[in-house]
């Protein structure tokens, strides 16, 4: 009769959970990680269009986001349905798009400045001349390096 | 004496959650952005004159209009969107050096030696009223025919597809098949 020995009804120990919190962590700083922070509310409707050829952006550090797109419900009382330009948190003219980039590009490094992209999150109904004159204004601000937001079309 | 309840194991618990993580890992969508990636031509300086642009042969122009009902007009032919990529496709490339299609100039081009290059160039022109849509989806048919050229040329020449090369491969093919897409000022007259 060793010592060691105890009753018959011996009970399995208890498996550790100790590393639960671990997993949890792991998934929070997953989540973390890629989820990105949508640093702007969106104050116009955009479904962007869809498009085959796409690329990435790769650096969202780079990037400055135009908007454009019919004002959601709740504005459109005062700004009227007709798409509207949104620069950041507010709606704004064409005529604001070269203070913004200029804006833009001073809150970057100045080695940084090259590689610039502005993202033009555009609404697919809306008509082309609001576009062009973002684009023109762009051209003008020489932000030559864009990006049209698009969705992947699914091949059939 | 009440008898004391087992515990509830919990050693499974880990593994419901890898599960649920894994189950994130495929469904998430990164949300990455995606675009069409383009380059604005810059502004004119302000003396230069319209006329002093060399005029451009009628044969090197692939004339894609787009008005304001959404309907293209290519080279002269009301044309569908799924149509206007052979098209361009046809134009670019121009196999059989046909007399319509754009002139060629030979040049050396490294890992291929002298290469007829195409003269072509294609010009975009749409109304104030055309949907941002129709336009993008114009657009990305068009940059598809110069990448599926490039395409074709990478495998048929190193055996890979264009964005597995070298930069010094896809400098050479981007030499023979250049992205020249030009868009012109949208017409203002006509339509609402």
């Amino acid at each position: 009769m060793s010592k060691f020995r105890k009753g018959e009804n011996k009970e399995l120990p208890p498996i550790s959970t100790s590393s639960l919190p671990d997993i949890v962590f792991m998934i929070l700083f997953f989540f973390m990680v890629t989820v990105q922070m949508r640093d702007v509310s969106l104050k116009v409707h955009i479904t962007t269009p869809e498009a085959s050829e796409l690329s990435k952006l790769e650096k969202k550090s780079l990037v400055s986001y135009i908007y454009v797109g019919e004002p959601q419900k709740q504005y459109q009382k005062v700004f009227g349905t007709e798409p509207r330009i949104q620069l950041n948190d507010v709606f704004a003219n064409v005529s604001d798009i070269i203070e913004f980039i200029v804006a833009e590009r001073e809150a970057r490094d100045e080695a940084e400045v090259p590689f610039m992209i502005t993202s033009l999150k555009v609404d697919e109904y809306t008509k082309m001349g609001i576009v062009q004159d973002i684009k023109q204004e762009l051209r003008k601000a020489s932000a030559l390096h864009i990006n049209y937001s698009a969705r992947k079309t699914l091949k059939p | 004496m009440a008898r004391k309840l087992p515990e509830i194991p919990s050693a499974s618990l880990a593994d419901i959650a890898f599960m649920i993580l894994i189950f994130f890992l495929v469904t998430a969508t990164m949300d990455t952005d995606m675009g069409l990636e383009r380059r604005l031509p810059p502004m004119p300086p302000p003396d230069q004159k319209d006329d002093d642009t060399p005029p451009i042969k009628e044969r090197n122009v692939f004339v894609v209009l787009v008005n304001a009902q959404n309907q293209l007009l290519v080279e002269g032919e009301w044309t569908k969107i799924e149509d206007l990529r052979e098209k361009a496709k046809e134009f670019m490339a121009n196999p059989n050096d046909d007399p319509n299609l754009p002139e060629k100039t030979v040049k050396e081009v490294p890992f291929f030696g002298p290469v007829p290059i195409t003269k072509g160039v294609i010009s975009l022109q749409n109304h104030v009223g055309t949907q941002y849509g129709t336009y993008i989806a114009v657009q990305s048919e068009l940059v598809g025919a110069i990448n599926d050229l490039r395409n074709e040329l990478a495998e048929t020449k190193f055996g890979k597809p264009f964005n597995k090369l070298t930069e010094d491969q896809k400098d050479a093919i981007q030499e023979i098949y250049p992205s020249k897409i030009s868009e012109a000022e949208p017409k203002k007259v006509g339509g609402k």
